[in-house]
């Protein structure tokens, strides 16, 4: 299937998101769209599909102008959405989610739930993922959550598949599967857009490559022509230089040790230690149980055992309150339940993180309250219309800043930091660990939890590798690779 | 980046408060009886009790729960105030007691919510049916009447709350209800608490999103208990008030007050999954329900086609607000 989107404009409001974007997308192809946050991947693509209507411009499938009114339409045309944002019932089971409007039914009506069954784990197996298909979907983790959106993409049978960041959530393991399957799309005939931050995915999968800059369209070109440092001064307009940036730091005392963590369902025996100023990279598969210990850390886990030091004294961490008073601060992985109140604005989000530092015994300061966010709108590159912007209306890669942002003002001395920079374009990327070295060097302890390597191996002083909820190893990442985290990961030894 | 404002998000901003004016200028139009000062004063008496318990179940929505007690609340506390009365307290430890045992109900509601996790509305379903049983057993089911003569001391306070009036010395012809000078009153609080305090960030931030907000260090559960005591509060001062005016109490006071109470802060515009609504939205709905309760008695409307025309300006007004 062809399709061609030309002189495609947007605004929301009065904030103009796509100015004149196009985007060509060839019969079989896997084709790149790539653009920093808020470039407007995902609106352009959503126009495409009929979530949004277009203020201007024309789009033809295969030659003839096409005007899809809802995204059931386009479906019904062979062109199938994989959202950034997931897209479930939380309180249906994974069942019910692959099947909601699309029941296999004996007639009447009545569902034919060992067919559903059937397909479902046809699917699955497809993927090689084992998400028990009577699990809540609330209860997953967002990794499997993503896994199921895909499953549900790929149960329809697609001529297009528009992919928005599948693998943010997901493991290396998880992406390489994933990409397998894709593969095999492709050489049946189905046309991708893939959008993702991730650089070396894309020069490993795509044919093509078409990238946007606040709304338009900047160019297109085939991956075997150009280098990584091309795709990012297109994107960004000018060079980052280095990917990640050099640290500089002194190492201190050790700032916290955890002894013997516990959970009866997810992880044993989890002992490690991070001194002042250290970058402790924690990797590992999807479901290993690194989100859970450091949520056990941060009192949030009620059934974990174990010890933990700050400082040489041990503290007892009943709940995220007293969390926060020895000085944790914590990023979660999931920002959208976890980290933001989405419907807020930005301001709300970072004042309330922050109620201390906005107020005067209790009653809030305005002028503290609108110096402090409009310093976290600059200071973090927040791409928005004002304090006053809804989180849910900012792009994927801004809502993670305002999560950032917030946390970084409560001064903590130890920051957890699970999956920072998912969904978070290259030059914010590299803001993000610029923020991460200079609390380093001012003696925070960094804990940063990640699922992509090339982080890990970048950032990292030490790298603890976590599987199946034991640790398997904590190597020095100056004589760490790909492959001795892999082999730890999968829960082989060195 | 400027942000202009059109007609849409101002009618969607303040749009109770048109349907307010809407009404008032209509009702005053059609009817000059209305539009007396004394029955304006009047109709803001009225507005009171009803005003008072909207304000607590405001922050109880805010904070993503719902309080169906309020009733029940209302009248067991001024059953308690009547038997502290008969039991010859003075009158200012019969106020106290029934505001503090209203807010203790208050606090089990939240308990049950929180510890106990139950959904908000089965929670003080619970409570609602408890409390009422609770206000027949203590009263025998039986009215306890003329209490202002049984009180041995400070009678003035205890009438005061109801029937006072409060008379500015500039102008000796205007008598200002008491019940009335209360709702200002705690309305300016209730705003300031929302809006201007940490306490009101923590409310908003644990209805908008409870997960997020304990991770920040908020103590969601408290604050949720904290507003059903807050709202416990309220609906015992409300039935204080009623009781004074009436001068007598019996276990049947209050019942179905929820749902006005309920509808005000829905006319608000206050958002029935929580974090999202505005106070000054509660009063503009209090007010609308109380125009058309005096508006349609004063122009002799039936009391069934009352209920039928107040429910299709609740949904109107409710629909109306949703397109934003
Ligand atoms: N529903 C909406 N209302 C208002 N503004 C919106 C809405 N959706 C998106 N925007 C704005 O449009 C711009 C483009 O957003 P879009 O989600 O398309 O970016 P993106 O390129 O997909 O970014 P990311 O890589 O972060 O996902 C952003 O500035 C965003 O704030
Ligand atoms: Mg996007």
């Amino acid at each position: 299937m062809n399709i061609e989107m030309r002189g495609i404009n947007k605004s929301f409001g009065t904030n103009q998101v796509l100015k004149d974007a196009g985007f060509l997308l060839k019969d079989g192809e896997v084709h790149a769209l790539m653009g920093e946050n808020g470039a407007g991947k995902s609106t352009l693509m959503k126009i495409l599909t009929g979530v949004y209507t277009k203020d201007a411009g024309t789009i033809f499938v295969d030659g003839v102008e096409v005007n899809y009114k809802n995204p059931q339409e386009a479906e019904k045309a062979g062109i199938v959405f994989i959202y950034q944002e997931i897209n479930s019932l939380f309180d249906l089971t994974v069942e019910e989610n692959l099947f909601m409007g699309k029941e296999i039914t004996k007639g009447f009506g009545i569902c034919d739930k060992k067919a559903m069954r059937e397909k479902a784990q046809e699917v699955m197996d497809r993927l090689g993922v084992s998400i028990p298909i009577d699990a809540v979907m609330g209860d997953l983790s967002v990794g499997q959550q993503q896994m199921v959106e895909i499953c549900k993409a790929l149960m329809v049978d697609a001529k297009v598949l528009i992919m928005d960041e599948p693998t943010a959530a997901l493991t290396q393991s998880e992406t390489e599967v994933l990409f397998e399957v894709m593969k095999g799309l492709v050489e049946k005939g189905v046309s991708i857009v893939y959008i993702s931050h991730r650089m070396e995915e894309i020069f490993e999968l795509c044919d093509r490559i078409t990238i946007l800059r606040d709304g338009s369209y900047i160019g297109t070109e085939y991956i075997k022509d150009i280098t990584m440092d091309d795709v990012v001064k297109m994107m960004i307009g000018r060079e980052i230089g280095e990917r990640f940036p050099q640290r500089d730091v002194t190492m201190g005392e050790e700032v916290i040790r955890v002894e013997n963590l516990s959970h009866p369902r997810y992880f044993k025996d989890v002992n490690f230690s991070v001194r002042a100023g250290e970058v402790l990279g924690v990797s590992g598969l999807m479901g290993a149980g690194r989100t859970e210990v450091m949520h056990a850390i941060f009192g949030n886990m009620p059934e974990a055992t174990g010890k933990i030091f700050i400082d040489g004294k041990e503290v007892s961490i009943r709940n995220p309150r007293e969390a926060i008073a020895a000085g944790i601060g914590f990023i979660t992985e999931d920002r959208k339940t976890e980290g933001l109140l989405l419907e807020k604005p930005i301001s709300d989000n970072i004042e309330v993180a922050n109620l201390k530092k906005v107020s005067t015994r209790n009653i809030l300061n305005p002028k503290k309250q609108i110096e402090l966010v409009k310093r976290g709108i600059e200071e973090f590159r927040i791409k928005c219309f004002g304090p006053q912007h809804e989180c849910h209306n900012l792009s994927g890669g801004n809502q993670q800043k305002v999560v950032l942002a917030k946390w970084i003002y409560t001064e903590p001395k130890i920051l957890i930091l699970d999956e920072p920079t998912r969904g978070v374009d290259i030059g914010a990327k590299k803001e993000i660990y610029s923020v991460i070295n200079d609390l380093a060097a001012k003696g925070v302890a960094v804990i940063l939890v990640s699922s992509e390597l090339p982080e890990v191996l970048g950032m990292s002083d030490r790298i603890m590798v976590v599987h199946e909820g034991h640790v398997t190893g904590i190597i020095d990442a100056a004589t760490a690779d790909q492959e001795k985290v892999m082999t730890l990961a999968t829960g082989g030894s060195l | 980046m400027k942000k202009e404002k059109n007609i849409g998000a101002i009618v969607g901003e303040y749009g109770a408060f048109i349907a307010l004016l809407i009404l008032f200028v209509f009702l005053s139009a059609i009817s000059p009886e209305f539009r007396q000062p004394s029955n304006l004063l009047n109709l803001l008496r009225q507005a009171s009790f009803n005003g008072l318990i909207a304000f607590g179940m405001t922050c109880v929505i805010l904070a993503d729960g719902i309080d169906l007690s309020v009733g029940s609340v209302f009248a067991l506390s001024a059953v308690i105030c009547a038997e502290l009365i008969m039991m010859g307290m003075p009158a200012i430890v019969c106020i106290c007691g029934a505001l503090v045992a209203g807010t203790l109900m208050g606090v089990l509601s939240g308990l049950l919510v929180t510890k106990g996790r139950l959904q908000p509305f089965i929670a003080t379903l619970v409570t609602m049916t408890a409390y009422r049983g609770l206000a027949k057993i203590l009263t025998d089911a039986k009215p306890i009447s003329r209490l202002a003569e049984s009180l041995t001391g400070g009678s003035f306070l205890f009438k005061a709350l109801g029937k006072g009036n409060l008379v500015p010395i500039f102008a000796k012809n205007i008598k200002f209800p008491i019940p009335a000078v209360i709702l200002l009153l705690s309305f300016a609080i209730f705003y300031f608490m929302l809006n201007k305090t940490t306490y009101g960030r923590k409310v908003y931030a644990t209805g908008s999103n409870a997960k997020c907000a304990n991770l920040v260090g908020v103590d969601t559960q408290k604050i949720k208990i904290s507003t059903y005591a807050i709202s416990g509060f309220m609906s015992a001062l409300a039935g204080l008030m009623m009781i004074s005016r009436v001068n007598s109490a019996q276990p049947t006071l209050g019942q179905s007050y929820e749902l006005d109470a309920i509808a005000a802060v829905a006319l608000g515009g206050t958002s029935m999954s929580g974090g999202r609504g505005k106070i000054s939205g509660t009063v503009a709905g209090v007010l609308i329900i109380a125009a058309l309760n005096n508006g349609l008695n004063i122009l002799g409307v039936q009391s069934y086609y009352q209920d039928v025309i107040k429910a299709i300006v609740i949904l109107v007004a409710v629909l109306s607000d949703r397109k934003r």
